[in-house]
């Protein structure tokens, strides 16, 4: 090979070493935008926060079959992020409308309500302590939310796997789906990680890997900001 | 050896001694002369080294022993702070002999400007006494310290590591508390046995009472950590790995994972509690009625599970179906929830 034709390629190559690398870092430091939900709260009044969960975040986002949480924005629209910015010591109140289907929960354990106001959930408004995800009669348990750091925990009861599923986030209340209700109070500081602990991760191994190991799908961050 | 290097050996007079006064080059006469000049330095040596010794003993003792981690708050943490000790009081004489006769070599031995070339004699190859001295003593000090380990870990119920389903080393004592440690991407949750088998994030033990954590997953390769109880055992799916602790103080304890188990690894972890004996009755109780409707629906109670590695659905499954068996294996008498 000539020589300009190995500077040539030596310099081809570096070029495309380089934007590997770019790709890469850039991939690595990007996260989803974080919802702010301490703007405009008045002191002592509560936070209200809406997710939904689907089973396939739908080809408007990145890896469409992946499950995912929803966030609904304080401007009403729906967003694929799971970081929150909530003031402290502020009763949250959580509104989960979940669209996916149900299975056995790997450990019952996690098939019980912990952490909330009274230990309690309400499922289409009516209040629920444990749900049992291996009953014959139901649909098992779809997901869950939890925050391990302040005992909280909530399994999301699934929908009938033979329902006309929401297959494309954000899904609408014309799909099957049920609403889970729930309070607890935010901590002082810090940064609170919440995740599914279902492993819904279809596809990888113990089902905890793709979107049960990405923020912004099934397990995020919320921040308290004073 | 010979009658030449017997004369020259450090003891008797220091191994450079020829070197110092330029050897056997000026002569018998003159290596004579400064013979009797030549102080002690092996007694020197010896003398520096046990002082500094034993002050620096006595001051890590009283100073940095009290301190030195995971602290005294159960049986095998304290056994590890004791071993931690010792080591360290056997390692210090060693790193003190070695640090000194380097920095008096140094000092006393050095080449002077525009004197003689320093030389090496026969004493500088080869020194029978030094060398016989050298191998016993380390052989000594290693072996030591080999069969001293080897009693730590074993006595009296292991060092807190697992043991695997089938611990050799058990407790002496009678009462011992079964709690089962599971691990799962990315909690650990805790079964009580005698308690109807209740799970809980909670780990609440009793003081004084000795504690069989079975350790085992649900997924992949976990550890469960218990610092401040100097407890580490890893928690392998479809293993039941058995380590023993007797907490001796009241008070909060951390676990951790300490295994690389993926993304969230980092945020594996929770607070324990050792309490008072009524307490952990109270609170056990108390779990116990609290969560007997989700107990219900959970498994019966078994030292290893199975799940199903293909994702979301399924339970876990017992493996066994005596889940009492292998504690009455090591003498278990302890209470039981009736």
């Amino acid at each position: 090979m000539a020589k300009g034709g190995r500077i040539g390629l030596t310099l081809g190559l570096l070029a495309v070493a380089l934007v590997v690398i770019i790709y890469t870092v850039i991939a690595l430091l990007s996260e989803p935008q974080t919802i702010d939900f301490t703007a405009n709260h008045q002191p002592g009044q509560p936070v209200n926060i809406t997710l939904q969960t689907v089973g396939s975040v739908g080809p408007n986002y990145s890896n469409p079959t992946w499950v995912s949480y929803m966030t609904l924005s304080p401007q009403g629209q729906w967003e694929h992020t799971t970081l929150w910015d909530v003031p402290p010591n502020t009763r949250i109140n959580m509104t989960i409308i979940q669209y996916d289907s149900g299975s056995p929960l790997r450990n019952q354990q996690i098939g019980q309500v912990t952490g909330t106001f009274g230990n309690v959930a309400t499922i289409n408004g009516r209040p629920f302590r444990v749900i049992n995800s291996n009953s014959s009669t139901g649909n098992g348990v779809a997901h869950t939310f939890s925050m391990p750091s302040l005992g909280v925990n909530v399994p999301l009861y699934g929908n009938s796997g033979n329902a006309n599923l929401c297959g494309a986030a954000p899904c609408t209340l014309k799909s099957p789906h049920n609403i889970i209700r729930f309070s607890f109070v935010s901590p002082s500081s810090g940064n609170v990680r919440w995740q599914c602990f279902v492993p819904c991760g279809l596809a990888w191994l113990y089902g905890n890997g793709g979107p049960m190991s990405t923020i912004g799908y099934m397990g995020g961050f919320m921040k308290v900001v004073s | 050896m010979s009658d030449e290097t017997e004369a020259t050996v450090p003891g008797a007079g220091g191994p450079p001694a020829e070197a110092a006064t330029g050897g056997g080059a000026t002569g018998s006469s003159s290596a004579a002369s400064s013979h009797t000049h030549e102080p002690h330095h092996w007694w020197r040596l010896i003398a520096i080294w046990l002082v500094l010794s034993v002050v620096l003993d006595i001051l890590f003792l009283v100073f940095v022993g009290p301190h030195v981690p995971p602290g005294r708050m159960s049986s095998t943490a304290g056994g590890a702070v004791f071993d931690f000790n010792v080591l360290i009081v056997m390692a210090l004489p060693v790193l003190l002999a070695v640090w000194i006769y380097m920095v008096y070599a140094i000092v006393m031995w050095r080449a002077s400007k525009g004197g003689p070339e320093p030389v090496g004699g026969e004493q500088a190859r080869s020194n029978m006494a030094i060398s016989t001295a050298w191998i016993a003593i380390t052989t000594v000090v290693v072996l030591f310290l080999a069969g001293f380990g080897t009693y730590e870990l074993v006595q009296p119920e292991g060092a807190g590591g697992g043991q695997g389903p089938a611990p050799i080393w058990t407790p002496t004592s009678h009462t011992v508390l079964p709690i089962q440690v599971i691990g799962q991407q990315w909690k650990f949750t805790y079964r009580y046995p005698t308690f109807g088998g209740f799970e809980t994030n909670e780990l609440v033990l009793p003081v004084g009472t000795t504690v069989a954590f079975h350790v085992t997953s649900l997924d992949v390769i976990h550890s469960f950590w218990a610092y401040q109880l100097g407890v580490k055992a890893d928690a392998n799916p479809g293993q039941d790995n058995v380590a023993f602790s007797t907490p001796q103080h009241t008070g909060v304890f951390t676990v951790r994972c300490s295994e690389l188990c993926g993304i969230w690894h980092g945020a594996m972890f929770n607070k324990g509690a050792v309490v008072s004996p009524a307490a952990f009755f109270v609170w056990a109780r108390t779990t116990q009625q609290r969560l007997r409707h989700n107990t219900a629906l959970l498994p019966p109670f078994s030292f290893t599970y199975t799940p199903d590695a293909n994702g979301a659905d399924g339970g876990y499954y017992p493996d066994n179906v005596d889940p009492y068996s292998k504690q009455e294996q090591y003498g278990y008498k302890g209470r039981t929830s009736s």
